[in-house]
């Protein structure tokens, strides 16, 4: 959770091996910036992963954060996303108290976020919701009313809007490869 | 055709033009040196300390601009590289370092000698590899190669576990390795290249600071070009030393911490910094909050992340700097800026910083003036770190490109003995001084041994004031001459000790003895070693107090003479 600091989004292309989160985190460690949020997976791509990185800091401190990311080896492509041209979702699971005399309202305010319930039991209720990150931390906040025992977030994936021109010369540059 | 892992490494390091290791072998890397004697082509310098190899690498990698090899065992033998990569790192040595690692099946069992090297060296290395199959090798060691050495350089470790050394498999070599996710920028761009020359035409007061990617790209030629075209005075960083003739009319010295006065007024005035090949480090900056405020800066630098990282600037240039200076040049007025290198003149005048006290007393200095006027600026000079490294820089006229081997990023003690070993080794048949401190030298003295077996003729200078000096002239000027674990009172007889590796040993305790020792030592067919006892607290001057402006400077009253204490 960003804690209303300043944050950017970016976003990496990296060789799926063993030893590259390591590398990662041990630059973003030992240069002292800040992640507030980290997701890995496979890409479209056999042998690429994609990371979605959210760090504080202001412009400047992105820029660098991008140069060194950028630095590393097994990094093929950093992109920098801008808030207005791009869409980003996390994915949160919030086990909330329950009770006969709760669970309907929770039920309610679950379908207003267009989350699900996933999991029922005598006490408690399994909540999945997807979103950006201002939507999860409200729907969380709301739940804190009900006694919320866990939250389990996923961290931020985010993409750029249609397809930019960077975005089209790396994948001509991939397909080279 | 079948091959073992260590044979492909021997072929690769050979394919990529290395003849020549510095090491120590070991348990997890003795398969490889047993198979050394299949490729005598391949000469092995066997090193008394790991960080003998690896500094030994870096001297030779500066002087022969190809990457320094390096082997070591695991677990000790690899930590004790440390010291020498995170050098090579810091000061953009490239360095391809091979350390032997315990069998792949005990790896993450903490077995006798293990250690995650590649984990250790992860921040201090331009890259690493971890090689799990002898079918690896070949492209991994053609990829480290090529990493440590383009781009800005740097060193390259490559682990490979003991029965991949012995692994056997069918091999045959393809050479053109993929690295989608590098490939440095060389070429300037076109538009910011015509905006620094729209910039260097236009402006009255310009001044150039070269830095050690001029070295690194040769730029020798094209820096004295655009200099002499455009009448812009030089000015160097510490590791940028050499890259410009210091008997040049348009040479102005280093600037910052010891530079001298007038290249930091200089900076300072300037209306336009033109940095080639240099990082604005906090040597030369000082406070980079209000340094030269007055300029605007054009920055030239293959790393994009040197860009705006300590200081913001006008126009950045990515590229390697001899190609950006070939782009440049024939778009540069010829210039002649008659008004401000006559303030540059005046600056000198009123800040003589490289003048020496009128004083009978053996001073450090006097030392470098003799070695410098008794070589006339071309030997190749090798320092550890500390007051003699600030005098060698300052007193020794180079004029010969890439003759100061000195450890500037990270300041490590000790470069000076096995950095001169490698230098020698790289140069056979050039002079090779090695200033050495009394502090720096006790810390690598042991490659003595190595000179000799390898009969290298290194003359070594010790600057022998009783004193880790540097250290103990801060705490002179910052805790009221309080000298905690500064002086070294055991010091052994430096001749004695000599004379016992087989060195020629020549002991100097009066000025008037200096001239006469250098000229024995270079007359003298092997190593020496002069050991010179020289004033005990004698300080570096000028001296801007870390983090301050040159408004803070400290110059030294060359009207008294030197104290005494």
């Amino acid at each position: 959770m960003s804690y209303g600091k300043e944050t950017h989004t970016i976003t990496a292309v990296v060789e799926d091996r063993p030893g590259v989160l390591n590398r990662i985190c041990s630059m973003f460690r030992r240069r002292g910036y800040n992640i507030s949020s980290l997701a890995v997976g496979k890409s479209e791509s056999f042998g690429l992963s994609r990371m979605t990185f959210v760090v504080e800091g202001d412009f400047k401190t992105v820029e660098m954060v991008s140069k060194n990311l950028n630095k590393l080896i097994e990094v093929i492509k950093v992109f920098v996303l801008s808030k207005e041209h791009s869409i980003s979702r996390e994915l949160a699971l919030v086990r909330v108290n329950s009770n006969v005399d709760t669970r309907s309202e929770i039920m309610q305010i679950v379908g207003i976020f267009r989350g699900k319930i996933v999991d029922v039991s005598r006490d408690t209720l399994l909540v999945e919701v997807t979103g950006d990150e201002n939507k999860v931390d409200s729907l969380v906040d709301l739940l804190t009313t009900f006694g919320v025992q866990e939250v389990m977030r996923t961290g931020t994936v985010a993409m750029s809007r249609g397809i930019s021109f960077e975005d089209r010369n790396y994948k001509e540059k991939i397909n080279n490869h | 055709m079948k091959k073992r892992g260590s044979q492909i490494v021997c072929e690769s390091l050979l394919r990529e033009g290395c003849n020549v290791v510095f090491g120590i072998p070991g348990g997890a890397i003795l398969p490889l040196y047993q198979t050394l004697p299949e490729y005598p082509e391949l000469r092995h310098i066997l090193v008394r300390h790991e960080q003998g190899a690896s500094l030994a690498a870096d001297g030779y990698a500066r002087i022969t601009g190809k990457p320094g090899v390096a082997f070591a065992t695991s677990g000790p033998g690899a930590t004790n590289l440390v010291t020498g990569i995170a050098s090579a790192q810091m000061d953009s040595i490239p360095l391809v370092i091979v350390t032997g690692q315990v069998n792949s099946w005990t790896l993450g069992t903490d077995a006798f000698q293990e250690t995650d090297i590649t984990g250790i060296t992860l921040p201090i290395t331009k890259h690493n590899f971890l090689i799990m199959d002898a079918a690896d090798i070949a492209t991994s060691i053609e990829q480290a190669f090529y990493i440590a050495n383009s781009g800005r350089p740097g060193p390259v470790l490559v682990d490979i576990p003991r029965d991949v050394f012995n692994q056997e498999i069918e091999y045959d070599f393809v050479k053109g390795a993929k690295l989608p996710g590098y490939s440095p920028e060389t070429i300037g761009h076109p538009t910011q290249i015509k905006n620094a020359a729209n910039l260097i035409n236009q402006s009255k007061n310009p001044i150039i600071i070269a830095g050690h990617g001029v070295i690194l790209s040769k730029a020798y030629a094209e820096l004295k070009e655009l200099a002499e075209k455009a009448q812009i005075p030089v000015i160097t960083t510490l590791l940028g030393v050499s890259s410009f003739p210091e008997d040049h009319i348009l040479w102005t010295g280093w600037p910052g911490m010891h530079g001298m006065a007038y290249a930091s007024f200089a900076l300072e005035e300037a209306d336009l910094i033109i940095a080639l090949g240099m990082r604005f480090d906090d040597r030369i900056t000082g406070n980079p909050e209000k340094f030269a405020l007055n300029s605007k800066k054009i920055h030239v630098d293959i790393d994009p992340s040197e860009i705006g990282k300590n200081i913001n600037v006008e126009v950045p240039i990515i590229g390697d700097v001899k190609n950006v200076l070939i782009e440049i040049i024939p778009q540069i007025e010829t210039g002649t800026h008659t008004s401000w290198l006559r303030r540059i003149e005046q600056l000198k005048d009123e800040h003589p910083s490289l003048k020496i006290p009128e004083t009978d007393k053996l001073l450090g200095r006097h030392v470098i003036r003799e070695i410098s006027n008794v070589t006339e600026g071309n030997a190749i000079i090798v320092t550890g770190v500390g007051q003699h490294q600030m005098w060698a820089a300052q007193h020794y006229r180079f004029k010969k490109p890439c003759s100061l081997l000195t450890s500037g990023g990270s300041g490590t003690m000790g470069y000076e003995v096995p950095a001169a070993m490698g230098a020698q080794v790289a140069a056979p048949e050039e002079t090779v001084w090695s200033i050495c401190g009394d502090g720096g030298f006790q810390m690598t003295l042991p490659e003595l041994a190595t000179i000799v077996e390898n009969k290298l003729p290194v003359k070594f200078a010790i600057l022998n004031n009783g004193f880790l000096g540097m250290v103990r002239q801060w705490q002179e000027i910052f805790f009221e001459g309080s000298y905690v674990s500064t002086a070294y009172t055991g010091n052994p007889d430096f001749v004695l000790l000599a004379e016992a590796y087989g060195i020629k040993g020549i002991k100097v305790t009066d000025k008037s003895q200096i001239k006469k020792a250098i000229v024995d030592a270079m007359e003298h067919d092997g190593p020496v070693l002069v050991d010179f006892i020289v004033e005990q607290e004698d300080n570096v001057y000028p001296m801007i107090p870390s983090g301050m402006t040159v408004n803070e400077i400290i110059e030294e009253n060359i009207n008294e003479t030197v104290k005494i204490k």
